[in-house]
């Protein structure tokens, strides 16, 4: 593989052109470079340059519409699904540009994992949704697997609830279960960074609130990048917020600064407009 | 107030006509069925007993039984099955999975699946002939016969196939693209389990039709009604066994009845058997698998 190596530092520069560096001491786990995305031709996000931070928490919120699920997916290239879905730009990650077409996709995957809106365990057992997935990346010893499985589901707070019926179907879960499971699965594969496409929407409050605190613990080892349509999750959870806009049909990113200083004493105009509610 | 009143009487008025349409069309589903499997029963019904399943016809079937053509039957069948089964579902998957929606591939092959199930049985049959027992050498026997009504059933096992894969959830695909899957793990870990119904239920309609199958088989299986001895032996499938006893054998309507209500009985049983596996499957992957 043809590595296209770039220095922290010159993705630091790059993001210095938007207001604010995140969090300008620490290490960078996923640099975006001028990430443009069209569909069929009509440009849905323009010219995105963003870090994310290693083990925090990174919030992208705007209102609908606005490219964050899209640059979400672009992340890990799940965008290469969409028909017509054309990517420029790059995205670096531990010294690779994932764009490059020679990446594996698969291997990348499984650094970077993906949770969606709505919970999407497959149809089968409880066990097998996690087992499946070890088994087809080489994993063959079963008490490695077993051991994984009883890892990940430990650490999402499921295997109490669980692991006297692993042989049941997923399905029968909550949907709160569901999506922790669904997380649950990606952990297995140990990634490095998780990428969260509004986890908790879909989910009642007090299942809401179970995810959202196990957001936060995954912070201790993992990288997560959320998007939220929830103002007051970002400001709970998110080390740092990315506000997306968009302008003539076409998203952009807005800034990117520390939680805090967002929520607290935000300068641009649309960010007030968008915290205060009066806009979006 | 009044003019709801009368728009409220119109809608009554119009919904006993509707009420009246569907049940009478209905109705009259029902009483031909029961006038056609009534006609078998009172004509065919005294003929049918265990002899008449287990011994040879006699006097061009005028009488003894049918055990030579069951066999034939079942035989054919049975290898139609096992070559449309792998075909069709890999067909089915290969252009559900891995070719566009409104790609050319798919827009070709589709159109050309259903001009294919649409056409005549007779034309396979003579394909069959063609092509299976002169091009292929294989001759009048079981196997060209099978072969011929795997053509026959494939572009239906495959339509419907194909139906079930697009109705799987596309977020099982997005879940397991985003767990590093292989598009082919995707599809015999999770979309194929999951579109199991859909494929029993095109394989019982592609068995139907062919169970049903005479034109096609005339050409192909042959009329021999002989036990076969192999399946390069000639057979003679029930359906085709009916037609020649009507059309060709004076007095041979009794055992022609009775063949018939064994060929309606073998169908429902395959069907029956079919739904039950289809629903306990079906069921066990929501509730128990």
């Amino acid at each position: 593989m043809k590595l296209e190596f770039v220095s922290y530092d010159e993705c630091k520069r790059a993001d210095s052109n938007i207001r604010q560096l995140a969090q300008p001491t620490h290490e960078v786990a996923l640099a975006a470079k001028g990430i443009t995305i069209t569909y069929s031709g009509a440009r849905a996000l323009r010219d995105v340059t963003l870090s994310i931070a290693r083990n925090e928490i990174t919030a992208l919120i705007g209102p609908s519409g606005c490219g964050k699920t899209s640059f979400l997916s672009s992340l890990n290239r799940m965008t290469d699904l969409i028909p017509g879905c054309k990517v420029t730009g790059h995205v670096y990650h531990d010294g690779i540009n994932i764009h490059e077409p020679k990446t594996d996709v698969q291997e990348l995957r499984c650094h970077i994992g993906m949770i969606f809106q709505k919970p999407n365990p497959f149809p089968l057992s409880i066990r097998r949704n996690l087992e499946m997935p070890l088994k087809e990346h080489g994993l063959t010893n079963a008490a490695q697997r077993y051991e994984r499985i009883e890892h990940a589901l430990t650490e999402v707070g499921l295997w109490s609830e669980v692991k006297d019926r692993l042989d049941q179907p997923a399905l029968a879960l909550s949907g709160g279960q569901q999506q922790r499971l669904c997380i649950a699965r990606a952990l297995a594969l140990e990634p490095s960074i998780l990428l969260m496409d509004e986890p908790c929407s879909a989910l009642d409050p007090i299942s809401s609130a179970v995810v959202e605190d196990l957001i936060i613990r995954l912070r201790e080892k993992y990288t997560v990048v959320v998007v939220t349509h929830n103002l007051g999750q970002a400001k709970r959870i998110a080390d740092s917020v990315a506000l997306f806009w968009f302008q003539d049909g076409c998203g952009y990113l807005v800034e990117h600064t520390p939680t805090d200083a967002i929520f607290n004493a935000a300068q641009n105009a649309i960010t007030k407009a968008y915290i205060s509610g009066a806009r979006g | 107030m009044a003019e709801m009143a009368i728009t409220r009487k119109n809608n009554s008025a119009r919904d006993l006509g509707l009420m009246l349409v569907v049940w009478s069309a209905t109705a009259i589903i029902i009483a031909a069925f029961t006038w056609i499997i009534g006609d078998f029963i009172i004509h065919g019904f005294e003929r049918l007993s265990w002899s008449f399943l287990t011994t040879s016809p006699s006097n061009a079937g005028r009488s003894g039984g049918i055990a030579p053509i069951l066999v034939s039957t079942l035989l054919i069948l049975l290898i139609a099955i096992t070559v449309a089964l792998p075909i069709g579902v890999a067909t089915a998957a290969f252009l559900s999975e891995f070719t566009r929606v409104g790609g050319r591939v798919r827009q070709i092959t589709t159109l050309s699946l259903d001009i294919l199930a649409g056409v005549p049985s007779i034309v396979f049959g003579l394909f069959g002939n063609a092509f299976f027992c002169i091009w292929l050498g294989l001759g009048f026997s079981i196997l060209s016969g099978g072969l011929t009504l795997a053509c026959m059933v494939l572009p239906i096992l495959i339509r419907t196939t194909q139906a079930g894969l697009s109705s799987v959830p596309d977020e099982w695909r997005r879940g397991a693209s985003a767990l590093g899957l292989s598009r082919g793990a995707a599809l015999t870990h999770i979309l194929l389990p999951a579109a199991t119904p859909a494929i029993a239920a095109g394989l019982m309609l592609g068995i139907g039709r062919a169970a049903a199958e005479t034109a096609a088989l005339i050409f192909t299986s042959g009329y021999v009604d002989r036990m076969p001895s192999s399946l390069d032996d000639s057979g003679r499938a029930l359906a085709v066994h009916i037609y020649d006893l009507t059309m060709n054998v004076a007095g041979g309507d009794a055992n022609a009845y009775a063949s018939a209500l064994v060929l309606i009985s073998l169908l429902i049983l395959i069907n029956s058997v079919a739904v039950t596996l289809t629903n306990r499957y079906g069921s066990q992957r929501i509730t128990a698998s």
